[in-house]
């Protein structure tokens, strides 16, 4: 909106049209009242101007540095590896991996007739000995073995596989994010589970049985492009074990490896007996943490047979996981792109002091009533005002938050922060709806500046409405379970709509506002706010047309 | 300058908004503690690093926005319907007019932040116990009598009288109730988001020993003192700078600017 296109002298409407306060008039009165107050176009243009300058300020005190081979090393030298999956997403990928070469179309079929684990024991700071870590017994609840048709054995490649958990039943999850239920309850020895994959073309279709003889289709899925080869065979991997303790003033994560055991046991590729040509494969550094085998605390580099075939069954156990990275305290350091957009806090709290004012300065001068007198709809009035606030604030929000991200992003990245990539749809998502997120607070407040008609409280009821239980939620002051009700409820819970990075069931995760993930969907977070306006926009038409000016 | 602090009192008092936003200040400051403490719940399987004493404070994070409206009012709404000039021409030593403003102002913080802290601690020393934090588990029942809550009782009715200087001395610079208090609320509330969103360790630590509100606040910890970015005694010194900082710029624009 460029003060041209809406100051440009327009011929005053013909009275005999009846158009003489058309809504289009009043719009234009009520632009030339905020464009025409100096303060607050100078107010809109530094709040635009700081949160350029907050994202900018961020990105430049980004300090990376490394330790690579015994030379110290900063910026893009720390940047690590990450895999990328076949949907765009970074993802982890370390399992251990008994595999053979499938040419063609095929099926392996297995039984799996336990699942157990060990996690590393946390009391007081890590004791690492050379040995690995102490661990105890004790399943992750995303704990993982089963079969698996992998494109090849290269981090991030396109995979199928059916599998059974620690507390989730049996899963068919491929390519990272997805995850479809299977069989529910644990495997024991009195109920094994039977777990097949059947490979037909680009297409993967799995199957489980409680018997081996009843089978159940799970899911059938597309692997676009996969090789005439792939790698088919059995594996095993468990997530870190995560300990979040949280007290006021901050969370401290206290975590360590944990490893999971699958027996295997009637396994066959297409039919027949599988043979001896196996290769045992550490993918991603995915071993046994402890053991044979085992590297200590840090699985990598080549194994012995951590994998134990004797009377037909075989024992894998492995490490990490197969999941996408949503940012959390594991895996490596990475940010998200929408942690450039900081500044928009401050952006906030300018928007919504000029809003509120747009509306209580005409009663602090006594404008309202000649307002009131050239145009007597007072909703017309008021719906005039949300308009004319919002598409500033919006106007003003996008520009600000695409320049932020356009120069944070790329400056993060120059200095060796891995930035979790997100599909340009998302970024605009991002950016726009930060920038809606904006207006929506403008409009609040226009609406609380006409219930409340001073401006120093409508000004601190938005405020704090918005701002305060974020920072709450940020330090920690509630106990998870409470602060996601908090996000779900407040005003607060408009900022999803920065969330860049979806929430996967699949991972565990605790929603953490600090990390930029919320406990509501982006478009449903964002729609609380809508709402909270909405009642307020509707409480201000009601007490404008009620009450005197 | 008794005639000018009754003055001042007068204003005050005569304003039914003073005695609504001092009843805010202390129920609602005691509402958002009470809300924290019972939601938080010390299952017995677990072990709850709380600063049970900082957790039953949460209300003064809530408090400090309506003590901020409080000393903002007091000096834009002279501003704005032109009180000033009946002020000024009735008291034309401007150092008075702001000192006695300062001190009514503080006082009636200080009445309304007593209030609203006692309301506070008490919500805590009568939730805490039945929700897992036992004195057998090591959390002793809120008491005055300990030290370190003592400490932090007094010094969060400290804090939001500190914050209620601070905020008058921006409202004396900026003049216009909704930019003042935009700007106080802006001290307050983006230091502590930006401390919990930046992700850089050395910007972090900066900002908590240097900014009022995570400085200040310093003084509600009774659990690893040691361990905090700043002590509590010179966090609440680090607001007290902010605050001193803040009248006498106030001070400063008052006397040279025409009213």
């Amino acid at each position: 909106m460029s003060a041209g296109t809406l100051s440009a002298p327009v011929a005053p409407s013909n009275p005999s049209t009846g158009r003489r306060d058309g809504f289009g008039q009043l719009l234009r009165a009520e632009w030339t009242k905020f464009r025409t107050v100096r303060g607050w176009v100078i107010g809109m243009i530094v709040a635009a101007l700081l949160t350029v300058l907050m994202g900018l300020f961020a990105a430049a005190n980004v300090n990376i540095g490394c330790d690579i081979n015994g030379q110290q090393n900063s910026g893009r030298g720390c940047l690590p590896y990450v895999p990328i999956g076949p949907g765009g997403e970074a993802v982890e990928d370390s399992f251990y991996f008994i595999h053979q070469p499938l040419a063609g179309n095929g099926t392996i079929t297995a039984q799996i007739v336990s699942l157990t684990g060990e996690h590393a024991v946390l009391t007081g700071p890590q004791q690492a000995s050379n040995n690995g870590p102490d661990m105890t017994a004790g399943l992750m609840p995303w704990s993982k073995a089963g079969v698996m048709i992998k494109e090849n054995t290269k981090r991030g490649s396109a995979y199928a596989a059916m599998l059974i958990t620690g507390s989730h039943g049996v899963r068919m999850q491929y390519n990272y994010t997805e995850d479809v239920a299977g069989l529910p309850g644990a495997v024991t020895a009195g109920s094994p589970r039977w777990l097949r994959l059947t490979r037909s073309g680009d297409t993967i279709t799995g199957y489980d049985s409680a018997d081996g003889s009843h089978w159940t289709k799970v899911d059938s899925v597309h692997l676009a492009g996969l090789s005439s080869t792939v790698q088919i065979g059995l594996f095993a991997t468990s997530p870190s074990y995560v300990q979040t303790s949280t007290s006021f003033g901050g969370s401290s994560n206290n975590g360590g490896p944990s490893q999971a055991t699958g027996t295997f046991d009637h396994v066959s590729v297409s039919g027949s007996a599988p043979g001896n040509n196996w290769t045992g494969e550490a993918v991603g550094g995915g071993g046994p943490v402890t053991g044979p085998g085992s590297q200590g605390g840090a699985p990598t580099g080549p194994l012995t047979r951590p994998f134990h075939p004797s009377n037909g069954r075989y024992t894998v156990t492995g490490s990490g996981d197969i999941a996408p990275i949503v940012g959390d305290a594991q895996g490596p350091p990475t940010a998200t792109v929408e942690q450039s957009l900081t500044g928009a806090f401050i952006g906030l709290i300018a928007v919504v002091v000029v809003a509120a004012m747009f509306f209580t300065a005409e009663y602090r001068r006594g404008l309202i009533r000649t307002t009131l007198a050239a145009t007597p709809r007072r909703g017309a009035v008021l719906a005039a005002k949300a308009i004319v606030a919002g598409l500033v604030a919006f106007v003003a929000g996008l520009v600000a938050c695409t320049v932020a991200l356009a120069v944070g992003v790329p400056m993060e990245r120059g200095k060796g922060e891995f930035i979790l990539p997100v599909s340009a749809l998302t970024e605009v998502r991002v950016v726009v709806g930060t920038a809606a997120l904006l207006a929506v607070a403008a409009d609040f407040a226009v609406a609380i500046g006409a219930v409340m008609r001073r401006s120093a409280v409508a000004v601190t009821t938005v405020i704090v409405a918005i701002v305060l239980p974020f920072l709450l939620t940020v330090l920690n002051v509630f106990p998870s379970g409470v602060a996601n009700w908090v996000m779900r409820l407040t005003p607060a819970a408009g900022f999803a709509i920065q969330q860049s990075i979806p929430h996967y069931s699949q991972v565990l995760t605790a929603s953490d506002v600090a990390r930029g993930s919320y406990p509501l969907p982006p478009y449903a977070g964002f729609a609380v706010l809508c709402c909270y306006a909405a009642a307020a926009l509707s409480l201000a038409f009601f007490l404008l047309r009620r009450r005197d000016a | 300058m008794s005639e000018a602090l009754h003055a001042e009192w007068t204003k005050l008092r005569t304003l039914s908004g003073t005695r609504w936003l001092l009843v805010a200040i202390a129920v609602l400051t005691a509402a958002v503690s009470t809300a924290a403490v019972a939601a938080t719940h010390c299952p017995a399987s677990m072990s709850c690093p709380v600063d049970t004493t900082k957790l039953s404070l949460t209300g003064v994070e809530f408090g400090q926005a309506i003590v901020a409206i409080l000393a903002v009012l007091a000096i834009s709404s002279e501003y704005s319907c032109g009180m000033i000039r009946t002020t000024l021409s009735a008291v034309p030593r401007r150092p008075v007019v702001l000192a006695a403003k300062a001190a009514v102002i503080t006082a009636l913080v200080l009445t309304a932040a007593l209030a609203a802290v006692a309301g506070s601690v008490l919500a805590g020393r009568l939730i805490l116990p039945g929700h897992g934090f036992t004195s057998a588990r090591g959390f002793a029942a809120l008491s005055l009598a300990d030290g370190p809550t003592l400490r932090a009782a007094a010094g969060s009715v400290l804090y939001l009288a500190l914050i209620g200087v601070l905020s008058l001395g921006v409202a004396m610079i900026l003049r216009d109730s909704a930019v003042a208090i935009g700007t106080v609320l802006g001290i307050l509330y983006l230091f502590p988001i930006i401390i919990g969103l930046i992700g850089n360790q050395l910007w972090e630590h900066r900002l908590q020993r240097w900014t009022p509100v995570s400085a200040g606040l310093a003084i509600q910890a009774t659990k690893n003192v040691r361990s905090l970015p700043i002590s509590p005694w010179s966090g609440l010194g680090v607001l007290a700078i902010w605050a001193g900082a803040a009248l006498l710029a106030g001070g400063m624009a008052f006397r040279l600017r025409d009213a």
